[in-house]
C-alpha cells in the first residue's frame, strides 16, 4: 500500500508511546504505530525484542504501563468491559496453538460464539461448519485435539478465532511449532484470510508469506521498531544495518 | 520341497508348566519362596475354612434389619423401598442414556435384586413384601432402562432427575409433620434469598443479561414454593409420611445418608475453597487457606466432638438440632477441606495457555473458569476426588462416637447387648467388612471407568 491511500482509510490499531516493563526489564520502549483497517503487517525481529509482547498487548493479554492504545475506536484501560469487547473482536491464533483438549473441534470453535456472543447452539453450529470448510477440515468436526495434527489444529484454531467474527486477527508465531510439510496448510489457510480483506498482524519469520502477502513490515529490536516499510523496501533496500544483518542471517 | 519342520516349543515353556517355571520356579531362591508362601497359604486356608464351618451367623440372620435400617418404624418402611426402587430405577434409565459403567452398575443391582426376592434363606422378618420390594427393585432397572430407551431423554434431563430424586428420596425418609410447617416457610424463606443472591450474583459476575437471570429468579422461586406447599401443607397434614426422628435411622440407611449428603455437599464447598484459595482477593484467599488449614489439622473425631458441643452454642436458645444432622455438618467440613486441596491441584495442572486462549476469545473470568478451567482440573484429579469420597464413606463410621448407629455400630451394640452373641464378633466384624468393601469397591471401579471414557483427547 502506498502511504498517500493510508490518508482516507479507517485506523483500526492505534498505539501511542506504548511501554512495559516486566519487572526491571524494559521490553517495550515507547513504541507509537497506527495500523489500517485491511491491512496486513508483518512483525519481525531477533528473539526478545518484544514482537510477540506487543502483539499481546493489543488485546491485553498483557498490559501496558505508559501510552495509549485505541483498538477499533476503543481504549484499553483497566476496565474490565472494555477489555472483554476488545477481545471480543480481536482473534488471536497462538504458537500452541492452545486449542481446549477436553472439547472436540467443533465444541472449540462453538464455544465463544454461544458463551460470548449469546449465539444459539444452531447459528453457532451453522457459523463452525462453514469456517471448517473454509479451512479445509470439514471432516475433524467430532474429533478431539489430540486426535490431529499439528497443521490441522493450528487451522482449527484459526477457525475458532474467526468464529467470533473478529475485525483484527492477531497471529503469534503460528507456524513455529509446526513441522516444515505442515506450515504450508498454515500459510494457506492465512493467505486467504488476507485476500478477504481481514486486518492481520502476524509475527513471524516466514519471509516467503511476507514477501507475497505482507502491505507493511516491521522490525522490532529492544522494544522498539528499528524499520519498516513495503516488502520492497524491506527486502531490496533495507536501510538499518540490524534489519540488514538479521535478514541475512535468516535468509 | 524339503523344509524346516515345524516344532512345537519344548513342554517346559507353554502352558501351565511354563507359567509355573517362568514365575515360580525360577531359581532356587524362588523355589523355597513358593514352597513357604504356599505352605502358610495352605495353613490359612485350612484355618479359615474350619471356621467358616462353625461360624455363627445367627446375629446378622436374626437382625437383618436392624443392620440395614437401624430402628427406623417397620410401618414406615415402605418409604425407604419407595427410595430404592426410584434409584434403581433411575439406574435403569442411566444405563440406557450412558450405557457404560452405569450398565454394569444396572445389571449387578438387578441380578443382586433378583437373587434376594428368591433367595431360599429367610433372616427374621424377612417376609413376602420384603422379597417383593426386592423384587421390585429389580423390575425398576428394567422398566427405567425401557423408559430411557424409548423416551431417548439427554444426560441432562438425568442428571436433573438424580438432582431431584435426592432432594425428595431425603425429605421422603425424613417425613412430615404439623411442625414442618413453621420450618418448612422459614426454609422457603431461607433457601428463596439464598437463591436470589447466589443467582445475581451469578448472573453478575457472569454478566449474563437481565432477562436470563430473571428466568432464573423465577424458576427458582417456582420450585422452591411448589415444593415447600407440598411438603409443609400437603403431607404435613396427612400422615402419609409422618416424621420419623433422625435418631432412629441406623445402619446401612444412616451409613448412606452420611456418605451421599457429605458428597453431594462437600464436592461444591471443595470446589469454592479451592476457587478461593487461587484468588487474588486478599481477604478470600485467607479466609480460604484458614479453613483449609483449621479443618485439615483437625482429627474427624475432634470434629464430631467440637459440632455436637459447639454449634449449639451457636443456635438460639430451644432449637434443637439434630445429632445425624451435626454428624453431616462434621463430615462435610472435613472432607470439603480435603476435597478443595485435591482440586487446587488439579487447577494448578491447567496450562496458562488455556486461560489465555479462553480470555482471547472474548470470554470473561466466570466463564473461562466454568467452561475451561473446572473441566480440565476436575478431570485431572478423578482418582483423587474419588479417592477422598471413598475415604469419607468409610468414615462415616466414626460417628459411633457421638451415639449414632451406623452399620459398624449397629453390629457392635449386638454382642455388647446379646451376651448369646458375644461369641460371634468375627462374624459380625467380617460381615460390615464385606459390605463396605463392596461398596468402596463399586466407587473404585466406577473411578476408573469413568477416567477411562474421560481419557479421549485428554493429552
Amino acid at each position: 500500500m502506498t502511504s498517500e491511500s493510508s490518508e482516507n482509510r479507517t485506523e483500526s490499531i492505534v498505539c501511542r508511546d506504548v511501554h512495559k516493563w516486566f519487572g526491571t526489564f524494559h521490553v517495550l520502549r515507547g513504541l507509537s504505530v497506527t495500523i489500517y483497517q485491511g491491512e496486513v503487517v508483518v512483525v519481525f525481529g531477533p528473539s526478545g525484542s518484544g514482537k510477540s509482547t506487543f502483539i499481546r498487548t493489543i488485546n491485553h493479554l498483557e498490559d501496558h504501563q505508559r501510552g495509549e492504545i485505541v483498538v477499533n475506536g476503543v481504549a484499553l484501560t483497566h476496565d474490565v468491559r472494555n477489555i472483554d469487547a476488545v477481545r471480543r473482536d480481536v482473534g488471536m491464533v497462538f504458537q500452541s496453538f492452545n486449542l481446549f483438549p477436553h472439547l472436540t473441534v467443533i465444541q472449540n470453535i462453538t464455544l465463544a460464539p454461544r458463551r460470548a456472543r449469546k449465539w444459539s447452539r444452531e447459528r453457532a453450529e451453522a457459523t463452525a461448519v462453514e469456517l471448517l470448510e473454509r479451512v479445509h477440515i470439514a471432516e475433524l468436526a467430532d474429533k478431539y485435539p489430540a486426535q490431529i495434527s499439528g497443521g490441522q489444529q493450528q487451522r482449527v484454531a484459526i477457525a475458532r478465532a474467526l468464529a467470533m467474527q473478529p475485525k483484527i486477527m492477531l497471529f503469534d508465531e503460528p507456524t513455529s511449532a509446526l513441522d516444515p510439510e505442515m506450515i504450508k496448510e498454515v500459510l494457506d489457510v492465512m493467505r486467504e484470510l488476507a485476500t478477504s480483506g481481514m486486518t492481520m498482524i502476524v509475527v513471524t519469520h516466514e519471509m516467503g508469506f511476507a514477501k507475497e502477502v505482507a502491505d507493511r513490515m516491521m522490525m522490532f529490536d529492544e522494544g522498539t521498531i528499528i524499520e519498516s516499510g513495503t516488502p520492497a523496501q524491506i527486502f531490496d533496500n533495507p536501510q538499518n544495518d540490524r534489519t540488514k544483518l538479521f535478514l541475512s542471517q535468516i535468509l | 520341497m524339503v523344509g524346516t519342520p515345524e516344532v512345537l516349543p519344548p513342554s517346559t515353556s507353554v502352558g501351565i508348566v511354563g507359567w509355573l517355571k517362568a514365575n515360580l520356579l525360577s531359581s532356587p531362591v524362588n523355589v523355597a519362596l513358593t514352597v513357604v508362601v504356599g505352605t502358610l497359604t495352605a495353613i490359612a486356608a485350612v484355618a479359615m475354612a474350619r471356621w467358616l464351618v462353625s461360624a455363627d451367623w445367627s446375629p446378622i440372620h436374626e437382625s437383618l434389619k436392624l443392620f440395614l435400617v437401624g430402628q427406623y418404624p417397620s410401618e414406615e418402611l415402605w418409604r425407604i423401598g419407595a427410595v430404592v426402587v426410584g434409584a434403581t430405577a433411575l439406574m435403569g434409565v442411566s444405563w440406557a442414556v450412558w450405557g457404560g459403567v452405569m450398565r454394569t452398575f444396572a445389571r449387578i443391582v438387578a441380578a443382586a435384586g433378583l437373587i434376594v426376592a428368591l433367595t431360599p434363606i429367610e433372616p427374621a422378618g424377612f417376609d413376602l413384601a420384603v422379597r417383593l420390594w426386592y423384587l421390585g427393585s429389580a423390575a425398576s432397572v428394567a422398566l427405567g432402562f425401557a423408559v430411557g430407551r424409548a423416551a431417548s431423554l439427554g444426560p441432562k434431563w438425568v442428571i436433573r432427575a438424580w438432582a431431584l430424586a435426592f432432594f425428595l428420596g431425603m425429605a421422603l425418609i425424613w417425613g412430615f409433620d404439623e411442625r414442618s410447617l413453621g420450618s418448612s416457610l422459614r426454609m422457603l424463606f431461607g433457601a428463596g434469598a439464598t437463591l436470589t443472591v447466589v443467582l445475581a450474583g451469578a448472573g453478575w459476575v457472569g454478566r449474563f443479561p437481565l432477562a436470563v437471570v430473571l428466568r432464573w429468579l423465577a424458576w427458582g422461586w417456582a420450585v422452591v414454593f411448589v415444593v415447600t406447599i407440598v411438603m409443609a401443607w400437603g403431607l404435613g397434614q396427612t400422615d402419609l409420611a409422618p416424621r420419623v426422628n433422625t435418631s432412629r435411622w441406623g445402619g446401612l440407611l444412616l451409613t448412606f445418608v452420611l456418605a451421599i449428603v457429605g458428597i453431594v455437599a462437600s464436592f461444591p464447598i471443595g470446589v469454592l475453597l479451592a476457587l478461593g484459595r487461587r484468588s487474588r482477593l486478599p481477604v478470600l484467599k485467607g479466609l480460604s487457606v484458614a479453613f483449609i488449614e483449621l479443618v485439615r489439622g483437625v482429627p474427624l473425631v475432634t470434629l464430631l466432638f467440637m459440632t455436637v458441643v459447639i454449634v449449639p452454642l451457636f443456635l438460639p436458645q430451644g432449637t434443637s438440632f439434630d445429632l445425624v444432622l451435626r454428624a453431616v455438618f462434621a463430615i462435610t467440613l472435613f472432607s470439603s477441606a480435603y476435597m478443595a486441596e485435591n482440586i487446587r491441584g488439579g487447577l494448578a495442572a491447567v496450562p496458562l495457555g488455556q486461560i489465555e486462549g479462553a480470555k482471547a476469545l472474548g470470554l470473561g473470568g466466570f466463564q473461562t473458569m466454568l467452561f475451561i478451567v473446572l473441566p480440565q482440573a476436575l478431570r485431572a484429579v478423578i482418582p483423587a476426588i474419588v479417592g477422598q469420597f471413598i475415604s469419607l464413606f468409610k468414615d462415616t463410621s466414626l460417628v459411633v462416637i457421638v451415639g449414632l448407629l451406623d452399620i459398624l455400630g449397629i453390629g457392635k451394640s449386638l454382642f455388647l447387648g446379646n451376651v448369646r452373641w458375644f461369641g460371634a464378633q468375627a462374624e459380625v466384624y467380617l460381615f460390615v467388612a464385606a459390605v463396605f468393601w463392596v461398596f468402596t469397591f463399586a466407587m473404585a471401579y466406577a473411578s476408573r471407568k469413568v477416567e477411562e471414557s474421560l481419557g479421549v483427547g485428554s493429552r
